[in-house]
């Protein structure tokens, strides 16, 4: 069961997500090994396949580097969750086709540790171990659908295909 | 119904009369900044979903920043990519080592930004170009492969913050300390999706680079854009200098826009600023911060690396000697070559600095001048964050060249002003 890995920061930035000395590299594994390394070095020992990310307000400041969404993703984090996203990194989980969840208050939703599920059709997190359920906004349909596409490429391909039908 | 400046520019990029904030368009892009840290997997991304391909090769400008020259084989490597990217799609305008710059500083200077245009680039402080009446924004590597490839990205109109800047700057207070008062005050998620609109009489008296140090840092509160309107500075700067296309088109707010917040910040009542780490927002005015030991000075960057910065620095340097490590990096060639040429080099030679070639480098740890743990340095630069310039114990102080110079005489955060107070003001500076 994945589990919640909260920080009880708000504006946790792309610097500390994945540190410009690693942005030589545009691989996703090799990223992956230092994901939030200059915010908890233990990160990338702990967190199991799926595990989520808590944190508080504008996660994601800073650059524009999508190597942060690469990062985390290479790490196998299956969402994260944050009460609010700074723009660029909220666009680049969009585009990327990872789902970024935008919670008000997560942080007192959520306890590190909680073992949870998410229901993205649905918009609900089941915090299994506080007995939860939390509801939560889905993406705008035009966000979704390149979500669902499985990134902004792959979604100019399909809108590029059926134009020229 | 009125628009902002912003409404009007993405009104005329996606082909309509008129705009409201939260709207969804579909632009059209004048402009593609490509650098040597996004390019490269944006370039990857394109040939692997069969799209590779450039919309248009006049309207992609190339230049290597972050890495140049390669500082180890893997930046070696995302230059030999963005290289063969950009010949085989014949790019017009590439800038290769011994042109390539600081891109926020070298794409204005190369005169590749015009007034009312779309400009997207894959960076953050791709919004440096909003100084010129021009909406401008930073994107990842997915988007600016979209944009590459298509010439159109989706945009959501973004709702405008205008700030209102008066009073006259007094000696040693420059655009630095009026964009850290600004964050200090709205926070660094304070213009979060929004655009900043600059407006007031203290900008006349601004030059494009000065107001290009604003706009550049309006991510640092989080805005989508920073935008300053049209006068006599901008096309004064502008003329002669742009590449290709030399019309343009001026846009500016109707005086009854609306907005969703209105502030006033009064410059003359403005001291130095510093911003502590580890955000941009944690500025203090000099008064309550000097005398805190600083091991380097860091004098560059897209932020305050241009001409005008490197010679107020040299004002104060002149005759003097830095204590501490004093970088200082000219942003591009021209720059450089200017700094030779007025003798600023010179002086910092004379004063014990080291003056670099065009880069990005140490402003985001990348190389030329890492920190070790525990060392604080006071840069020019736009972020202070946790490990920015190098060991994750190290510290950033933001502040501007004056601020940085004076602190490198020191050895400590220092007053700029007691060094610069016998500069002559300009006659129009008089108090009403």
């Amino acid at each position: 069961m994945p589990r919640a890995h909260v920080y009880k920061r708000d504006h946790i930035n792309t610097d500390e997500i994945i540190p410009a000395r690693y942005l030589t590299t545009d691989v996703e594994a090799e990223l992956a090994k230092h994901c939030l390394e200059d915010l908890d070095v233990a990160f990338v020992k702990k967190v199991g396949p799926g595990d989520v990310i808590v944190a508080g307000d504008d996660f994601g400041c800073g650059s524009s580097r999508e190597h942060a969404v690469w990062s985390i993703r290479g790490a196998r984090v299956g969402a994260v969750i944050a009460q609010s996203f700074a723009r660029i990194f909220y666009r680049n989980c969009i585009n990327c086709g990872f789902y970024p969840i935008e919670l008000p208050g997560a942080l007192d939703k959520i306890g590190d540790g909680d073992q949870v599920e998410i229901d993205f059709e649905k918009g609900l997190i089941r915090n299994k171990t506080q007995g939860t359920q939390i509801k939560f906004t889905p993406l705008p349909d035009f966000a979704l659908a390149i979500v669902q596409d499985g990134g902004l490429l792959e979604h100019i391909k399909k809108q590029e295909a059926g134009s020229k039908k | 119904m009125p628009m902002t400046i912003t409404e009007k520019i993405l009104a005329k990029a996606s082909g309509h009369k008129q705009l409201m904030p939260g709207e969804l368009i579909d632009a059209n892009i004048d402009i593609v900044m490509c650098h040597d840290v996004t390019t490269p997997p944006a370039i990857s991304m394109l040939q692997q979903h069969g799209l590779d391909r450039v919309f248009d090769p006049d309207k992609i400008v190339v230049t290597p920043d972050h890495f140049q020259p390669a500082k180890d084989i893997a930046s070696a490597e995302l230059h030999k990519r963005l290289d063969t990217w950009a010949r085989r799609h014949r790019i017009t305008y590439y800038y290769k080592v011994g042109r390539a710059g600081v891109c926020h500083a070298l794409l204005p200077e190369q005169g590749h930004i015009r007034p009312g245009e779309v400009i997207v680039g894959g960076d953050s402080h791709t919004c440096t170009y909003g100084a010129f009446a021009a909406f401008s924004t930073g994107i990842g590597s997915t988007e600016l492969a979209a944009a590459i490839a298509t010439g159109r990205l989706w945009f959501k109109v973004p709702a405008s913050m205008r700030f209102v800047l008066t009073g006259d700057l007094p000696a040693g207070v420059f655009s630095k300390d009026v964009i850290l008062e600004v964050i200090r005050r709205i926070g660094t998620d304070g213009a979060l999706y929004k655009a900043m609109e600059f407006v007031g009489p203290a900008l006349a008296q601004m030059s494009m680079e000065a107001r290009m140090t604003m706009t550049n840092m309006a991510i640092e509160a989080g805005a989508k854009s920073g935008i300053i309107g049209f006068d006599e500075v901008t096309r004064q700067y502008l003329a002669g200098r742009l590449k290709g296309k030399t019309e343009y088109t001026v846009l500016a707010s109707d005086p009854e826009a609306s907005y969703v917040s209105e502030d006033t910040i009064d410059c003359s009542r403005l001291e130095p600023m510093v911003a502590f780490p580890h955000l941009p927002g944690n500025g203090r005015p000099i008064g309550e911060c000097k005398g805190l030991a600083m091991d380097q000075a860091y004098i560059g960057s897209c932020t305050n690396g241009r001409i005008e910065d490197l010679r107020i620095a040299a004002r104060i340097l002149k005759g003097r000697q830095v204590v501490i490590r004093t970088l200082v990096v000219p942003a591009t060639p021209s720059i450089w070559k200017q700094a030779i040429d007025e003798k600023l080099a010179e002086v910092f030679y004379d004063a014990g600095c080291v003056v670099a070639a065009p880069t990005c480098g140490a402003c985001l740890g990348g190389f030329m001048g890492i920190l070790a743990a525990g060392e604080r340095c006071v840069s020019t630069t736009n972020r202070n964050f946790v490990g920015r310039m190098g060991h994750p114990k190290s510290e950033v102080y933001l502040a501007s060249p004056a601020t940085a110079a004076a602190s490198a005489v020191e050895g400590k955060l220092a007053d700029p002003r007691r060094y610069l107070q016998e500069i002559e003001k300009p006659k129009t500076r008089g108090k009403k």
